[in-house]
Order: C-alpha cells, then sequence, then structure tokens
C-alpha cells in the first residue's frame, strides 16, 4: 500500500469506529468496534513505519507530513491505543455503566483519532488546533464517570490546558510574524518553512516566539510547573483513558517540543533555549519526586511518574545530539508501554479493594495473582531498574547529557531517579507486604466475570515488550533514531 | 526592509493609525471593564463589544491593507464572537442562576491596579520586541502592547475571579487579544487557519457548557472556590 493509503486507513478505523458506536448504541458492538479499530490503525502504523524512513512525505496538498519522527510517535500512540481498548472491554465492564458505553467507546476512538492526528500535521496551526482538540476530547473521558471529583478534575483540566496552550497560539503567531519579514505576507507555516527562515528570523523575536511555544506545549506535556491539571486528570478518568492521556496524548504534544527546539537552532539562539529546556525537565523531575514520595493515592502516584518521565525525556532532547535523541525516543514507546502496564494494574487494584488510597490496598498479590506479578514488574521497570526498556533509555539519556554544556543536568536526574526509585517502590512494598495480615481480606472484592482475560492479556502484551526492549536494543530502531537525529539537527533535511 | 513590514511600518495613512489605535485601545478598555465589575452580564456585554470592535478592526486592515479575505473574517467574527458566543454564555448565565461574583480573591478595584501594571509590563516588553525590528512608534509596537495586555489580563481573570463563566470569559479574553494583535501583525495569515480557530472557539465554549452543567449537577456548584477535593 502508499504511503497516503496508510494514512488514510490510520485515521479512518478509529472514525469509522466513531460512527459505529453512535450509530449502533450497542454496548457490546461499540466495544469491539473500537478494538477493531485499534488493531487495524496499529497494523497501518506498524506498516507505515519502513515506509517513513525515506520521508519526510507531504500529503494531502502539504497539510499532512510523514516523517520518521511522527511515525515513530506514531507508533507510540497506535501501541497504547491498542492496549487501552483491550483492556476497557474488561474495565468497563466492571463499570456498569451499559447504557453510556457507547458513548464511551465513541469518545475514546474520538480520542485516538485526535492523538493520531497530531503527529501528521505539517501545518505548524493545524498542529496547534489538534492538540486543542485533544483536549475537548479527552475532557469528556476524564470526566465520564460523573463524580463529583471527576468533573472536577475535567473542569481544571480544559481550563488550565486551554489557558496554557493559548500561550503556544501566540509564540506561533510571533514565529509566523517573524517569518513575514522576509517570506511575504502570505504563506504557509509548515514546520519546514520555519526551519528554512529560522536562521534569518530577528532573534529577539524568535526567542520570545521559542519561549511562548515550549511553555504553552509544556502545559500540554504536563511539565512542571505547568503540569497542575496531569494528576486530576490522569487520576479520575477510567484507567483506559488514563493510559492514553499519558501514554499517548503527552508523546502527541512532546513531538511539537521537539520540533521547536530544531527551529530554536537552526535560529542561532544561543545556549538559552536547550537551557530553558533542560532547566524545566528537570524541575519536572524534581517536583515528580517530591509528590511521588508523599503520594498517598495509587493513580496520582502514577500520574507523578508520567510528570518524571515527560521530564527525562525533556531532557533527552534538551540534551540533544545522536544519543540524546535516540535515548528520548527510545524513552518515549518504552514509557508508552510502561504507563499503560502501570494504570491497568492501578485499575485492577482500584477494582479489587474498592479504593484508591494506597494506604487500602494491602496483600495484592492473594487478591490478584497474575495481575499483581505483572504489575509489580512494571513498577520495578518504571522506577528505572534493568533489565527493562527504561533502565536502557535513561542511561542513554545520561550518557548524552554529559557530553554536552548542561551536564550538571545529569546528576541532578540521577540523583532524583534515585529518590523515585526509593520512594516509588517503597508504596508497592507496602502494598504488598502490608503489616497487618487480617486487614487484607476486609476490602477485597472478586473480579467481576468474564473480565480476567481483557484486564490481564493487555499487561502481558505490555510488559514482554518491554522487557525484551531492555536486553535488546534492535538494529532497526538504532537506525531509525540515528535518521531522525539527523533530521532534527540543524539543517536536518525537509 | 520597510516594504516587507507590510502596511503598519511609518507609510501608514494618518486617519487608517488612528483608526487602529483607537480600535485597539477601546478593546482593551473593555478588558478592564470586565476587570472592574462583578458583575456577569457586563462583563458579557463588554466581552461582546470587543469582539465586534475586533470585526471592525478587521474590516479597516482588509480596506487599507489590501487584504480582501479579511472582510469575510470580520462577518465571521462579529457573528460568532459579537452573537453566537455571548448567546451562548448568556444561556449559561441564566440556567446557573449566578449574576455576580461572589467571592472574587481580589476586589475589583485592586484587580484594576493589578491590570493597569500588567499593561506597564506589557508595554516594556512591546517596546523591546519593536526596537529589535525598528518599529518604534508604530501601530505594530500598540498591537502588541494591546495583544499582550489582554492576555495577561486574561490571566489575572482566570487567576482572581472563581465564577465558572468568569474563568471562560477569561479565557475568551485571552483569545480576543491574540485574534486582535494577529490582524495587525500577521494580517495575511492564512484564511484557512483563521477560520478553523474561529471554529475552534465555538467548540471550546460548546464544551465548557456542558462541563458546567455537569459542574452543577455533579458538584453542586458554580464557583471554582468549592473545587478543592483533589490536591497533593
Amino acid at each position: 500500500m502508499s504511503i497516503g493509503a496508510l494514512v488514510a486507513v490510520i485515521l479512518l478505523a478509529p472514525l469509522a469506529a466513531v460512527a459505529g458506536c453512535l450509530a449502533l448504541r450497542r454496548p457490546r458492538a461499540s466495544e469491539y468496534l473500537n478494538l477493531i479499530a485499534a488493531i487495524v490503525s496499529f497494523g497501518a502504523v506498524i506498516a507505515l513505519l519502513p515506509r517513513a524512513l525515506g520521508g519526510p512525505f507531504t500529503l494531502w496538498r502539504g497539510y499532512l507530513i510523514v516523517d520518521p519522527l511522527g511515525a515513530w510517535v506514531l507508533l507510540s500512540v497506535a501501541t497504547v491505543y491498542l492496549l487501552a481498548s483491550i483492556y476497557a472491554i474488561g474495565y468497563m465492564r466492571a463499570l456498569d455503566e451499559e447504557k453510556r458505553l457507547h458513548r464511551f467507546y465513541a469518545l475514546f476512538a474520538g480520542f485516538a483519532l485526535t492523538t493520531l492526528l497530531g503527529p501528521l500535521m505539517n501545518n505548524v496551526g493545524v498542529y496547534w488546533i489538534a492538540i486543542e482538540l485533544t483536549t475537548l476530547v479527552s475532557t469528556f473521558l476524564v470526566g465520564f464517570e460523573r463524580t463529583r471529583e471527576s468533573v472536577e478534575a475535567a473542569w481544571k483540566y480544559i481550563i488550565v490546558v486551554s489557558a496554557g496552550i493559548s500561550l503556544a497560539l501566540l509564540g506561533i503567531i510571533f514565529f509566523y510574524w517573524g517569518g513575514s519579514l522576509t517570506l511575504g505576507a502570505t504563506y504557509d507555516l509548515t514546520w519546514s518553512a520555519l526551519r528554512s527562515v529560522a536562521p534569518r528570523l530577528n532573534p529577539t523575536i524568535a526567542l520570545a516566539a521559542f519561549l511562548l511555544v515550549f511553555i504553552g506545549f509544556g502545559t500540554k506535556v504536563g511539565l512542571a510547573p505547568m503540569h497542575t491539571w496531569l494528576p486530576d486528570a490522569h487520576s479520575e478518568g477510567p484507567a483506559p483513558v488514563s493510559a492514553m492521556l499519558s501514554g499517548a496524548l503527552l508523546n502527541t504534544a512532546m513531538i511539537g517540543i521537539a520540533r521547536f527546539i530544531q527551529v530554536a537552532d537552526s535560529a542561532h539562539l544561543g545556549t538559552l533555549p536547550r537551557t530553558v529546556v533542560v532547566v524545566i525537565g528537570a524541575l519536572s523531575l524534581l517536583i515528580a519526586a517530591l509528590f511521588i514520595t508523599r503520594q498517598t493515592e495509587i493513580k496520582r502516584l502514577m500520574a507523578y511518574s508520567s510528570v518524571e518521565h515527560m521530564g527525562v525525556m525533556t531532557l533527552g532532547f534538551g540534551f540533544g545530539g545522536p544519543l540524546g535523541v535516540a535515548g528520548a525516543l527510545y524513552h518515549m514507546l518504552n514509557h508508552s508501554l510502561n504507563k499503560s502496564l502501570m494504570f491497568f494494574g492501578a485499575g485492577d487494584a482500584m477494582h479489587a479493594f474498592h479504593s484508591k488510597r494506597i494506604g487500602r490496598i494491602h496483600y495484592v498479590l492473594t487478591a490478584m495473582p497474575v495481575a499483581g506479578l505483572l504489575w509489580m514488574a512494571g513498577a520495578v521497570a518504571i522506577t528505572g531498574a534493568p533489565p527493562f526498556g527504561l533502565f536502557l533509555s535513561e542511561f542513554t539519556i545520561l550518557r548524552a547529557g554529559l557530553a554536552g554544556p548542561n551536564a550538571w543536568a545529569v546528576f541532578v536526574m540521577l540523583l532524583l531517579l534515585i529518590v523515585i526509585f526509593i520512594g516509588f517502590l517503597n508504596h508497592f512494598r507496602t502494598m504488598y507486604f502490608g503489616e497487618h495480615p487480617e486487614s487484607a481480606a476486609v476490602h477485597r472484592q472478586p473480579r467481576a466475570a468474564g473480565t480476567a482475560f481483557w484486564c490481564v492479556l493487555p499487561m502481558w502484551l505490555a510488559l514482554v515488550p518491554l522487557l525484551v526492549l531492555g536486553v535488546w536494543w534492535p538494529r532497526a530502531f538504532a537506525h531509525y533514531f540515528a535518521v531522525i537525529a539527523a533530521q532534527l539537527a540543524i539543517g536536518g533535511s525537509p | 526592509m520597510p516594504a516587507a513590514h507590510g502596511i503598519f511600518a511609518a507609510a501608514l495613512p494618518p486617519l487608517a493609525g488612528s483608526l487602529f489605535s483607537l480600535l485597539a485601545i477601546t478593546s482593551l478598555l473593555l478588558a478592564f471593564v470586565m476587570l472592574g465589575s462583578r458583575w456577569l452580564y457586563e462583563y458579557l456585554i463588554a466581552f461582546a463589544v470587543q469582539s465586534w470592535l475586533i470585526a471592525l478592526l478587521s474590516a479597516a486592515v482588509a480596506f487599507y491593507g489590501g487584504y480582501p479575505e479579511l472582510y469575510g473574517i470580520a462577518v465571521l467574527t462579529a457573528l460568532f464572537r459579537g452573537l453566537v458566543l455571548p448567546y451562548l454564555l448568556l444561556r449559561i448565565v441564566r440556567r446557573l442562576k449566578v449574576d455576580r461574583e461572589l467571592h472574587e480573591r481580589l476586589a475589583p478595584s485592586s484587580s484594576l491596579v493589578v491590570g493597569a501594571m500588567l499593561v506597564v509590563f506589557a508595554f516594556v516588553v512591546a517596546t523591546h520586541l519593536g526596537q529589535a525590528l525598528g518599529l518604534t512608534g508604530t501601530v505594530a509596537v500598540l498591537a502588541l502592547t494591546v495583544m499582550l495586555s489582554m492576555k495577561l489580563i486574561g490571566f489575572l481573570m482566570l487567576t482572581v475571579r472563581s465564577e465558572v463563566i468568569s474563568q471562560v470569559l477569561g479565557i475568551l479574553v485571552l483569545e480576543n487579544g491574540i485574534f486582535l494583535g494577529s490582524q495587525i501583525l500577521v494580517p495575511g495569515m492564512p484564511l484557512l487557519i483563521e477560520l478553523v480557530i474561529l471554529f475552534d472557539l465555538l467548540v471550546v465554549v460548546a464544551c465548557f457548557g456542558v462541563l458546567v452543567r455537569y459542574l452543577v449537577v455533579h458538584a453542586g456548584t458554580s464557583s471554582t472556590l468549592e473545587l478543592r477535593r483533589l490536591t497533593g
């Protein structure tokens, strides 16, 4: 199939699922429609990956772009979409929301559609709109359970992110303005146009524009101190939605930051832009470390862990160079797999113990033997311990940082990763090996019939690749990262 | 290269220059009207008038700058931002049965002072940017000042006002500021982008409307001061 056809399949599959769910209005049919859409999208993304390597290609009058960086983000998005769609079948059945289930899946597929759209956008303005659309759709998924807390989370999410991302729009307009001084009043602000005009931009404007854009998209990525919406939204949405928010959505906004860093490089703004990126990345790690160690709620723990890993990725892109970019991209896929696993486990534990509070979850292994083991393995993985993928990617980012001008950040990162390792696993220690064996039986609920398969399968599907990626860095990936790093370098291909 | 700066370098007819300045400054004043009032209806009227002024500005830029497609944007701005959005918001306000801010974190008089300081800050930044581009004393600097001021005032409203509707209006003031500035700074921006942003705004407000209803039904409040369950 041609690249255009593959892109059409990637986007039309979730769109068809949205239409199907709304037309049929049946819970079972909606589940499977969404799952089929996820499988089809995932398959098409896999087929697209090798083809994108020759890119960038532009499609549809230049509005869509297929390049290796975008395809890589698509891979992590489609992976999480597939895993979350499998898990959602089990999780949502247990929620007892049969009447509204078709709406959930319509929104879910719609959310997947918007997140798949973002990395494909070639026009910077349209990319901004795609990111804004993801917020609008996912707000209703966050508030889906209609409890007081979830509606509060949805409100904070939409207000904070809309306000933050409007700064990015301002920055984009500054870039357009700066470019119009050389390119003429009307032109298409594509990524390549921006990159080629960057060396001729007025440095003052370019710097202001970059900072605005970074803060704006940084809000959506969940970087501290703009992360305040993230723990609320991640903790109050249903578990599959949390997985999508953390594993898919944040990456879609991260790709914008990666591309704008390149623009800042091409504009020759000195070391300031990258230093700002590194400082914000390190600050995210610090905030995450503080809130992880003192956390009392299981899903907020995972949410702050997302802030941490977005900080790590930001550090990777901020350090830059072939190693930094490769580390950040490898980390992106590993984090998507791992965080999905973590939210699935958290969802299972919440169902089993009827509580989100860490203090009310005891002896997880007796309540959920298989899922519990997988969750435990995921917890070890997400703190960056070998032999899992995140160890490799974090190590690569550390090495990348040592070579650059911001080497101080490497030591900060290392220290905070150790703090997080201890803090995070300490919570798991209390949940798995509590002090009062007799209290274990009190809260436990049996798993709803017929959901075990759907809940446990995606956890295996996440953990096994994570382990494989931890012991074996595929040569094809290394090549892919090298191509992306070359394209993200100053004067890199279009 | 002054020609590339479009119509907004020195060679602007005096009448056009005054008109642009008048419209931009009046829009900024209307942001202050919102900041200095407690009444939600006054916010709405100020927002609607502000949108109409921005529509006029688009038309003026279309006329003096020779961008005919901006006439269309002017009509759509007046229609969407000036009529449809205020109407949607009015419906929300009526349903809420709240017509004023009860517990603002900062009294309107103090917010006016803070707002004035923000404008001074915006002016300093805009002058600095203007100097870098050799645009000192042109409409572009004024547009930048108004754009950044409205941005900051929008954030101020988000911070000190607690009624949900004030927060929505805060977001809309942010957007109006960007839109106003972009009409003067980048009048040639592709039409498609402007259209989609207009449409996007409509969807945003529709989403806000639905969420406000959820808030009232499921959280039992229309004040964000009550939304303090999720912390830590």
